[in-house]
């Protein structure tokens, strides 16, 4: 099992030194001169650029970044910019070390997308817990500013622009990019109904806002270096370039890995980077794309790490966040932190997803407690049908943000795979009624049949 | 303990002047009371409001929705341990247990002597270092029950003073953004907005080329 070798394009200059965070660091290493690349082309060209290069948003939707910029509404101004840096989904860590390690480079992002868009100003917004990108990124945006990159008349051209650094106080929900904005105008960060409120055409104070994420951004300043071919070039399908994973759990080896997008397997970097399981135990399953992602499992492992294939197997990408769990996980407390995380970060705007991820908590706390009874089980499908009608894959909304729906995964793939779990803490055998859908929801293959890379058809 | 302090006042005015409107500075400017105060006193929020031009229940309204406002003091330092997936399957629940029995305090309270407040935190991004926890929002990774002890001991004595400032300071002054008066742009206002002037060259170049070919 080799990887290919393939240039660290988002990780590659932290990767090499202690303080690529630094200005001096960055100009030495081909700093800014995407930026200056960019500004040889017109706005247009760039777009195409980014455009042909392919590079979806690494946020976890995986929508084309330039296509995305062509969604504001021609002549139609201001247009604003607005990063999210609020990384929080569980098992995800890949843009906190962009912002601490690499900042400029997250700058430089900002300076080609807002040139591409028509900006008139952009904001990065960090995630408030993260005291030193805060310090990292507000360092680097003085050196910017007094070095000429940022502000008024950009390197002596007729380009313009603010980068004003924002953060907020603790809400994993602000990650959505409507409730981002909300939080950005000084609101309580509750999402925004879409339509009306897409934010290309009503986004910031309801003027046309293009929302990227942070490591969308560190890749551009390489694209616009090396050209849409170089990093087309790179990974399969519709995945292309590289893309950051962080792999923790039991696994000897927790790291983030840039790998190539598209074609690297689970298996290649749970076995190969990361080591293989702890104690060299078996694997009893894996999160493949954060807590909203249905499980996967051994079947799964030669899966290539490429959007359309995991969704077609019934799972996601998502945030590029793996969670890797041996033999000795107690998957039915895994499955309650997953669930008291949504509980917890639920913005109580909707119904179904307040109280429906707080009864969902209740119950499993019930059942791990010992206090459960057979029934239970059937409730708390039936409520999760409820978050979530059929209890499907992608999952289909009551509510409007995905937050709530997010929820049932987790339980929806214990329940299927290891139904013994719950059985051993209630003392009895449960016979599920409520329907679970959704291809990678599967039980159990029989010992013979399993199929290395492909799902139970 | 009370209205922001002139000197934070004044940076309160700056960074209002980030923003188009001046409400989009409200978060970041309870922030700055927090850091003055070590928690979000009435008194600072009614300033706030005063300065963005909002009311005082607007700024209790969006206070009040973010976990990391303190509407009531904390202890010198807050240690958030982090309960996410990864460290909860990496022993976050063992070692919040040890937390409490070291501290002798449960989650969501302050030793008597004010210097610890513990909490549980969701999912910290540090997940390939669990189980991880944070002081006063910087990181400690692969966190044992003696490195607990440790750093316990280490607050303590002030051995770590230099690196972590009291509850409320997030980037510490000298690391924040500043936009110096000769070379900023200036916040991107609604009104009077029209065409950026690098995308109108470029249109009126690609125009005059298409009447000209």
């Amino acid at each position: 099992m080799t990887l290919n070798e393939v240039p660290l394009i988002v990780t590659g200059r932290l990767a090499a030194h202690d303080d690529a965070h630094t200005i001096a660091r960055y100009e030495a290493t081909d700093g800014y001169q995407g930026l200056r690349a960019a500004l040889g082309h017109s706005p247009a060209e760039v777009t195409g650029i980014v455009k042909d290069a392919s590079l979806l948003g690494r946020g976890g939707a995986g929508f084309p970044a330039g296509v995305k910029w062509g969604f504001c509404p021609p002549n139609v101004w201001p247009r604003y910019l607005v990063i999210n840096g609020d990384e929080s989904e569980p098992g995800t860590y890949k843009d906190r070390i962009l912002m601490e390690r690499d900042p400029h480079q997250v700058i430089e992002g900002i300076l080609i997308a807002a040139y591409a868009i028509g900006c008139a100003q952009a904001f990065l917004y960090c995630r408030g817990e993260m005291a030193l990108a805060h310090e990292r990124l507000g360092a680097a945006l003085n050196e910017a500013y007094a070095a000429g990159y940022v502000g008024k008349n950009i390197l002596g051209t007729d380009y313009s622009i603010d980068i004003a650094f924002h953060w907020g106080a603790g809400a994993y929900i602000v990650g959505e990019e409507t409730a981002l904005i909300e939080s950005l105008e000084g609101n309580r960060g509750m999402p925004r109904l879409k339509p009306p409120f897409f934010p290309a055409a009503k986004g910031l104070y309801l003027q046309p806002t293009v929302v990227n994420n942070v490591e969308t951004m560190a890749n551009l300043p390489w694209i616009l270096r090396n050209g849409a071919e170089a990093f087309h070039a790179l990974g399969a399908e519709t995945s292309r370039g590289t893309r950051l994973f962080a792999v923790s759990g039991h696994v000897k080896n927790p790291g983030v890995h840039e790998v190539e997008f598209g074609v690297t397997t689970f298996r290649d970097l749970i076995y190969g980077k990361c080591g293989g399981i702890r104690g060299d135990r078996a694997l009893k399953a894996f999160i493949p794309g954060g807590a909203s992602s249905p499980w996967f499992f051994e079947e799964h492992l030669d899966l290539p790490l490429e959007t359309k294939a995991v969704g077609d197997a019934g799972s996601m990408l998502g945030s590029g966040a793996i969670v890797v769990m041996d033999e000795t996980t107690d998957v039915v407390k895994a499955s309650r932190s997953l669930v008291r995380f949504f509980a917890e970060e639920s913005c109580g705007k909707c119904t179904p997803c307040r109280e429906g991820t707080t009864w969902m908590e209740r119950i499993l706390n019930r059942i791990i407690d010992g206090e459960g009874r057979p029934e239970d089980m059937n409730l708390l499908l039936d409520v999760c049908d409820n978050i979530s009608p059929t209890i499907t894959w992608p999952p289909k909304q009551t509510t409007i943000c995905p937050l709530g729906p997010s929820a049932p995964p987790s339980v929806a793939s214990v329940v299927r795979r290891f139904p013994e779990e719950f059985e051993r803490y209630l003392g009895a055998k449960f016979e599920v009624t409520v329907p679970i859908n959704g291809a990678a929801y599967l039980p159990k293959p029989a010992a013979s049949a399993t199929v290395p890379g492909g799902t139970e058809s | 303990m009370a209205r922001l302090n002139p000197e934070n006042t004044e940076l309160a005015r700056e960074l209002i002047g980030h923003y188009p409107r001046p409400k989009s500075a409200l978060i970041p400017l309870l922030h700055l009371a927090q850091e003055q105060d070590g928690y979000v006193t009435d008194e600072a929020m009614v300033h706030i409001a005063e300065l963005v031009g909002v009311t005082p229940a607007e700024v209790l309204g969006t206070c009040t929705f973010y976990e990391m406002f303190k509407r009531e003091p904390v202890g010198k330092y807050l240690v958030n341990i982090c309960q996410g997936i990864a460290c909860t399957i990496m022993g976050a629940e063992e070692l919040i247990g040890h937390a409490e029995d070291a501290l002798g305090i449960k989650v969501g309270s302050t030793t008597p002597d004010g210097t610890i407040t513990l909490e549980r935190a969701e999912c910290q991004a540090a997940c390939t270092e669990a189980p991880c926890l944070q002081v006063n929002y910087r990181y400690r990774y692969r966190v044992t029950d003696e490195d607990f002890d440790g750093l316990v001991a280490q607050l303590r004595s002030g051995a770590l003073d230099a690196e972590i400032p009291p509850h409320g300071t997030l980037a510490r002054r000298p690391y924040r953004q500043h936009m110096p008066a000769d070379r900023r742009n200036g916040p991107g206002f609604i009104d009077g907005a029209g065409e950026p002037v690098w995308i109108k060259r470029h249109r009126e170049a690609a125009e005059a080329q298409g009447s000209t070919s």
